[in-house]
């Protein structure tokens, strides 16, 4: 056991380092010109030190790096340290991209993969239907070839993001007579069309970060399909190639916790600094032992990543527990706000630097029953678990297929 | 980064996995559970032989000079056969013995100790939670007077390491004079208490370390029990999945039943990611030493009630017969119930976690 990264590494995360002090914030000729000038000069600049983009060919403005888990960790630590800006959030990156790169036609990946990468266009996913949630491969939304044109007509819900994005990838019945989930083609779709109603959902927080996306006639050109007609939904099963990042999950959840003890320090129970209070003590220390159980779990996948070994169960898991730590930190949370766990919650804010004001834990309180849903609920990654992980049968379902 | 067991350290555990398969199968491990005494010296030998007795002690008095995470490795197969052999005790005595004892001490005490012919036990806690060194009262002159509670294998133990007032440690033989020990009815059948009451009896003392190695002692002692748990309750998935793959109902497995299915989920998500926690707790006695009492301490707490959690899930998931003595989930869930209590129940040790962090 060695839980050094190595001198090769260490002197990797020097380099990362002397490049972060020198280029962010960027000052001088670098700070000319607006936010988003300043960003894409960086981006630029990361890219072409081979920081940013790792998995992404030259040829699509990325760095074309060999996969290497301890770099991708070193990259991502020190950029975090430094708070400086990785690759675009969001959607586009997450699946988008390495799906075109998978399975997209030569002109799609040139057109979408670049201007992805370097934040010009954005991306919502069109996944979920009001019918069609956990059995996603029921999805009704329609596709008609028209001539040279898809014609698009349903519904999608769940958007996170619709009301920002430029584009949509969509999945879209377009073989009415084929079996299930043989009738779903992959199509991009312009968001900036008529024929497209985004509505806001709003959430119990009183954020309103999804959407209902309404199509109407909605078009798309023939050749925006990835994949044949009918392979949509091997196509959005699309393994993720990025480098695995089992650990920086945990180092958020860690952040978290950090917030939790200043919280707990601010506060009073009983007249007294709740962190003084024995029962929130014992609490502190418990949820600890989770994260810390999270966080070395991270440590064993990454290191079987490295031998390219399979992480077995434990692969399954790392969303289940994050909800779940995250539903103990809630829990905890309130106990130390006391009465004031009546305020309503204040802006979203996930990560840290403001995490330890009251209104923003409430926020958290609500926010991670949405972490619980999103993706995937609990009980569907309890089946994933007990099925491909345990070896249980699987539920009763004739027309599932992998 | 290479956060994994060596090949050395996996041979290591298939080596006493096998050994404990063919000389203790479950109908060997039924017999010394429903034993009045509950020890077989034989078994005891054979894993002696294996090098058990000394994986963590120096190599000059035969021991094989290895690391706490060897130790531990060993102490999760261990759990996860049930074991009926003081394999924690005597590895906390004798580890006790070679970071307090004088080079004489050593020399005279270890070289059996290593070997297995002689077993040492602990003798730490005293009428309630007085597990950790500074909670020691018992005085520490040259005979002792009074009691300690809860030791394990104390009616086969040949030499006691009792824990004494200011953190110090002693050594008492077993045939010294003024010693009587007696029998606790312990819920674990596998691993089982005594109360030894001294009067007048000499002690020796460790008297090369302060109270810095009594820390360090309970501190492995709570990853050994961390690995302990872990071993346990990861059998207890195993077993229990088992069953649900092979007990029918209304004409199917339960197992395909998705609340049972869930149960299972669950039962495996509490315990599958503390194989790293126990882990890292291991490799911080040698490596970490900053953290080492917190990481214990936090390792334990959590394990130990994982394992009890998962020993109440997996006696449900058996029905009526995870509730019998004939049953053999009570094994283990009796295994959590030791696991929980020994050097501390896990409320003392979150206490500890927060003080250690400066809460």
């Amino acid at each position: 056991m060695d839980l050094s990264y190595g001198k090769e590494i260490e002197a990797f995360r020097g380099e990362v380092k002397a490049f972060l002090k020198a280029s962010w914030p960027p000052t001088g000729e670098a700070a000319k010109g607006s936010k988003e000038e300043q960003l894409r000069r960086f981006r630029e600049l990361a890219i072409s030190k081979g920081y940013l983009g790792r998995s992404i060919p030259r040829k699509y403005g990325g760095s074309e790096q060999a996969p290497d888990p301890l770099k991708g960790q070193v990259i991502q630590e020190e950029f975090a340290a430094a708070g400086a800006p990785m690759e675009p959030r969001g959607i586009g990156m997450m699946m988008l991209v390495p799906t075109l790169l998978d399975r997209g036609e030569e002109w799609q990946k040139e057109k979408f993969v670049r201007a992805t990468l370097m934040g010009e266009i954005a991306w919502c996913q069109g996944y979920s239907e009001p019918g069609s949630g956990s059995d996603l491969a029921s999805l009704k939304t329609r596709g008609e070839l028209v001539g040279d044109e898809w014609v698009i007509n349903g519904q999608k819900i769940w958007t996170s993001s619709a009301h920002e994005a430029d584009f949509m990838f969509c999945l879209v019945r377009t073989e009415p007579e084929a079996k299930k989930h043989a009738g779903i083609s992959y199509l991009l779709i312009d968001m900036k069309q008529p024929g497209i109603d985004v509505r806001p959902l709003r959430e119990m927080t009183g954020g309103a970060m999804f959407n209902e996306v309404f199509f109407n006639d909605v078009r798309t050109p023939k050749d925006w399909i990835v994949g044949n007609r009918g392979e949509g939904w091997l196509v959005s099963r699309t393994t993720l190639k990025h480098e695995r990042n089992s650990i920086g999950n945990a180092g958020q959840m860690t952040a978290l916790l950090d917030a939790l003890v200043a919280t707990a320090k601010r506060r009073k129970i009983d007249g007294r600094p709740a962190i003084q209070d024995p029962e929130i003590r014992r609490r502190l220390v418990e949820v600890e032992g989770y994260i810390r159980a999270h966080q070395y779990s991270g440590f064993l996948q990454m290191t079987k990543d490295l031998k390219k070994e399979s992480p077995g169960v434990m692969g399954l898991m790392n969303k289940i527990n994050s909800t779940h730590i995250g539903h103990r930190i809630a829990k905890l949370a309130m106990e130390i706000l006391g009465d004031d766990g009546v305020v309503a919650p204040g802006e979203r804010n996930l990560m840290g630097a403001e995490m330890d004001s009251d209104s923003t834990w409430t926020n958290y309180y609500m926010a991670t029953v949405g972490i619980a849903i999103a993706g995937g609920t609990a009980n569907v990654q309890r089946n994933v678990i007990a099925e491909r992980g345990l070896g249980l049968p699987r539920d009763v379902a004739a027309d599932r297929s992998k | 980064m290479d956060f994994d067991l060596s090949d050395e350290q996996r041979m290591l555990q298939q080596t006493v996995s096998q050994f404990l398969d063919n000389e203790c199968p479950m109908a060997k491990l039924r017999q010394l559970f429903d034993d009045e005494i509950g020890f077989d010296p034989v078994l005891w030998k054979g894993l002696a032989e294996l090098g058990v007795a000394g994986i963590h002690l120096p190599a000059e008095y035969g021991g094989s000079e290895l690391e706490i995470l060897d130790l531990a490795v060993v102490a999760e197969t261990l759990g996860a056969h049930a074991a009926p052999v003081p394999f924690f005790s005597h590895a906390l005595a004798s580890l006790a013995i070679s970071l307090a004892g004088s080079a004489e001490q050593k020399k005279r005490l270890l070289p059996a100790l290593a070997s297995g012919e002689r077993i040492a036990t602990i003798a730490f806690s005293e009428e309630s939670d007085g597990w950790l060194p500074e909670q020691w009262t018992l005085a520490a002159g040259a005979t002792l007077h009074g009691a300690k509670e809860r030791v394990e294998a104390a009616e086969h133990a040949d030499l006691f390491v009792v824990g004494l007032a200011g953190g110090k440690l002693g050594v008492v033989d077993r045939s010294a004079k003024g010693i009587e020990i007696q029998r606790v009815e312990s819920a674990d059948r596998t691993r089982r208490f005594g109360r030894i009451h001294f009067e007048n009896s000499p002690v020796e003392i460790l008297a090369g370390a302060g109270i810095e190695a009594a820390r360090r002692v309970v501190d492995v002692g709570l990853v050994l029990l961390a690995a302990d748990a872990f071993g346990g309750a990861e059998k207890l998935v195993a077993t229990s999945v088992a069953y649900a793959k092979n007990r029918e109902q209304f004409g199917v497995i339960i197992g395909s039943f998705q609340g049972l299915k869930h149960q299972l989920a669950e039962m495996a998500i509490e315990i599958e990611p503390s194989r790293a926690l126990y882990w890292y707790a291991a490799h911080a006695q040698d490596h970490a030493p900053g953290e080492a009492s917190r990481i214990a301490s936090i390792a334990k707490s959590h394990l130990s009630e994982r394992y009890s959690q998962v020993a109440r899930d997996a006696t449900e998931v058996h029905g009526g017969i995870g509730y019998t003595w004939e049953g053999d989930t009570q094994i283990w869930f009796k295994r959590a119930m030791f696991d929980r209590v020994m050097l501390g129940t896990p409320r003392l040790h979150k206490n500890r976690a927060a003080d250690l962090a400066g809460w």
